[in-house]
C-alpha cells in the first residue's frame, strides 16, 4: 500500500505489522528539535504531518545518509505533537506505552530499518531546512520522500509489535533450557 | 634508532588508514553480507523478511554509490600490526590519527568524537585516546578500520563471574540480548570475551567481532541458537534472526576469576584491513 503525506484518517485503520510505502513531505527531528518544538511551537503545519527521527548527513544540499535514530529517547516529547495533529512518526526501536496510548485513534508509529541510511537517502530529495542553528544532526530537514518501505510498529488501536515481541522474549528467557554445547 | 624511511612509511600508513575507513564505511564485508542473505532465506515472517531485504538493498546502494552504510559512522577503532623492522613510535600513531581526520572530510564521516564531560565536539573524530589503536606484531604493516556505532556499543556488558559459574556464561550472553531487545539494530553479532582480566576481557570481546561470522564452533553455535530463541528478530519486530553469529575469544585468567564480556554489534559489522606494501 502506498501512503502520501499529509496522512488522512485512513491510516487509523492500519494494523501493527502492515507494510506500507510512504511518499510526500516529512520533517526530521531529534532531541533538540523536539525540545524547541515544545517550548516555541511546531514550525510547520502539524495536521497529518509525519516526523522522522533522524539526523541526516547532508553535503552540498544533498542527503548523503539518513537512517533512523532510536525513537525511545523522544518518548517524553511525542504525545503533545500527536495531540497537535501529527499523524505519523518514523523511527527505529519503537516507543513507550505513553506514546502508544497517545496514538490511539490519532496516528501510527512507522518502523524504518535501522542502519539503512543509504537506502533512505536514495528515496529522498531535500526541500529545505528549519532551525539550522541546531546543527546538521539536530536541525529539522524538510524532505520529499519517494516510496520509503516502512512497517506499522504501533497502530492506532493501541497494539505495539515491540511490546508483543518483548513479552515473547521474556517468556522464552524464563523458560530457557540449554544443551551441553552451551557450557564453556 | 629511527627507521631511515619513517616519513614515507607514515605517509603510506596515513593513506592506508583513509582507504581502510572508506572501505569499511561503504562496503559491508562479504561474510556479513552472506550471513544476512542466509537469514533472509530462512525467515518466514513477512515483516522480518522486509527488514532483511531493506538491509541487503541498503548494503548494495552504499557500495555502488560509495556512501556510508549507516549515518552513525561510529568512533574510529583501529587494529595496527607492526613488522619487526618498523619502530613502534608516536609518529606511527599520529599517522593513523591524521588518516582518520582526512577520512572524516573525504568519506565523509559524521563527527562523533566528543569530550566525555564537556561534550565538546572538535569535528575531526580525533581527540584524547581517539582513534583507539590496538597494536600487535606481525610480518607486515597493516591497519584494520573497525568503526563502532553507539547504538549497539551502549548495550554491551561485562561480568566478573565466579570460577564455579561457567554454566552462567550462556545466561549472561542471552540476558544481554534480552535487555538490548530491538535497540542495537538486530540482527546483531555478539563478540564474547571469556577470561583475561577486567579490561582484557572487553578487548577480547571486541577482537572476536573481527572474526568471520559465517563460521561458528559448537559452543558459538549453541550461544547463537540460545539468543535466537528469544524471537526478538530484525529490528525488534519479531522473527528468527536476532543474532547472525556469536563469536568467542578466550584468554587465561586468575584462578579465582571468570571475567565475561559481551560486545554487541549491529548488523553493520563494518571492518576493512589494508596492508601497506614495502619494501621498508
Amino acid at each position: 500500500m502506498i501512503l502520501h503525506t499529509p496522512l488522512d484518517e485512513r491510516v487509523l485503520g492500519l494494523h501493527a505489522g502492515d507494510r506500507i510505502l510512504l511518499s510526500g513531505t516529512i520533517f526530521t527531528a531529534r532531541d533538540r528539535a523536539h525540545e524547541r518544538m515544545l517550548s516555541e511551537g511546531i514550525p510547520f503545519d502539524p495536521r497529518g504531518a509525519v516526523i522522522y527521527h533522524s539526523g541526516p548527513l547532508v553535503k552540498e544540499g544533498r542527503i548523503v545518509a539518513a537512517g533512523p535514530t532510536t525513537s525511545a529517547r523522544l518518548d517524553p516529547f511525542t504525545p503533545p505533537l500527536i495531540e497537535a495533529g501529527v499523524r505519523g512518526v518514523i523511527g527505529k526501536g519503537g516507543m513507550g506505552a505513553d506514546v502508544a496510548q497517545a496514538l490511539v485513534g490519532r496516528g501510527i508509529y512507522l518502523a524504518f530499518t535501522g542502519g539503512c541510511a543509504a537506502l533512505a537517502a536514495s528515496r529522498m530529495r531535500l526541500k529545505g531546512v528549519i532551525w539550522e542553528d541546531l546543527g546538521m544532526a539536530e536541525a529539522i530537514w524538510i524532505i520529499e520522500l519517494n516510496e520509503l518501505p516502512l512497517v506499522v510498529g504501533i497502530d492506532a488501536h493501541g497494539r505495539s509489535l515491540y511490546a508483543e515481541v518483548h513479552r515473547t522474549a521474556e517468556r522464552a528467557f524464563a523458560e530457557r533450557e540449554y544443551g551441553k554445547d552451551a557450557i564453556c | 634508532m629511527y627507521h631511515p624511511h619513517l616519513a614515507e612509511i607514515c605517509d603510506a600508513l596515513k593513506k592506508a588508514t583513509i582507504s581502510a575507513f572508506t572501505e569499511a564505511e561503504c562496503v559491508l564485508p562479504p561474510d556479513v553480507r552472506e550471513a544476512i542473505r542466509r537469514s533472509a532465506e530462512c525467515e518466514r515472517d513477512p515483516v522480518a523478511q522486509q527488514e532483511l531485504k531493506n538491509i541487503l538493498d541498503n548494503v548494495e546502494i552504499a557500495a555502488s554509490n560509495r556512501v556510508p552504510i549507516c549515518q552513525d559512522t561510529g568512533v574510529p577503532v583501529c587494529y595496527l600490526t607492526l613488522p619487526p623492522q618498523i619502530p613502534f613510535c608516536n609518529e606511527i600513531l599520529e599517522a593513523i590519527g591524521k588518516g582518520v581526520e582526512e577520512a572524516t572530510e573525504l568519506v565523509p564521516l559524521r563527527p562523533n568524537v566528543v569530550d566525555p564531560c564537556t561534550r565538546e565536539n572538535r569535528g575531526k573524530n580525533v581527540g584524547a585516546g581517539m582513534p583507539l589503536i590496538h597494536v600487535s606484531t606481525a610480518d607486515c604493516l597493516s591497519i584494520t578500520a573497525f568503526p563502532k556505532g553507539a547504538g549497539s556499543e551502549n548495550l554491551s556488558r561485562i561480568a566478573m563471574l565466579l570460577p564455579a559459574e561457567r554454566e552462567r556464561i550462556v545466561d549472561f550472553v542471552v540476558e544481554t540480548m534480552l535487555i538490548a531487545g530491538g535497540r542495537p539494530c538486530p540482527p546483531v553479532i555478539l563478540g564474547v570475551g571469556i577470561g583475561s582480566t577486567f579490561e582484557g576481557v572487553a578487548a577480547l570481546a571486541k577482537l572476536a567481532l573481527l572474526e568471520p561470522v559465517t563460521d561458528m564452533d559448537p559452543f558459538e553455535r549453541a550461544l547463537c541458537d540460545a539468543v535466537n530463541r528469544l524471537g526478538i528478530g530484525p529490528m525488534g519486530l519479531g522473527g528468527e534472526t536476532t543474532a547472525l553469529a556469536v563469536k568467542v575469544k578466550r584468554a587465561d585468567c586468575h584462578t579465582a576469576s571468570l571475567p565475561v564480556a559481551v560486545n554487541v554489534q549491529c548488523w553493520a559489522c563494518r571492518r576493512a584491513r589494508v596492508v601497506v606494501e614495502g619494501p621498508f
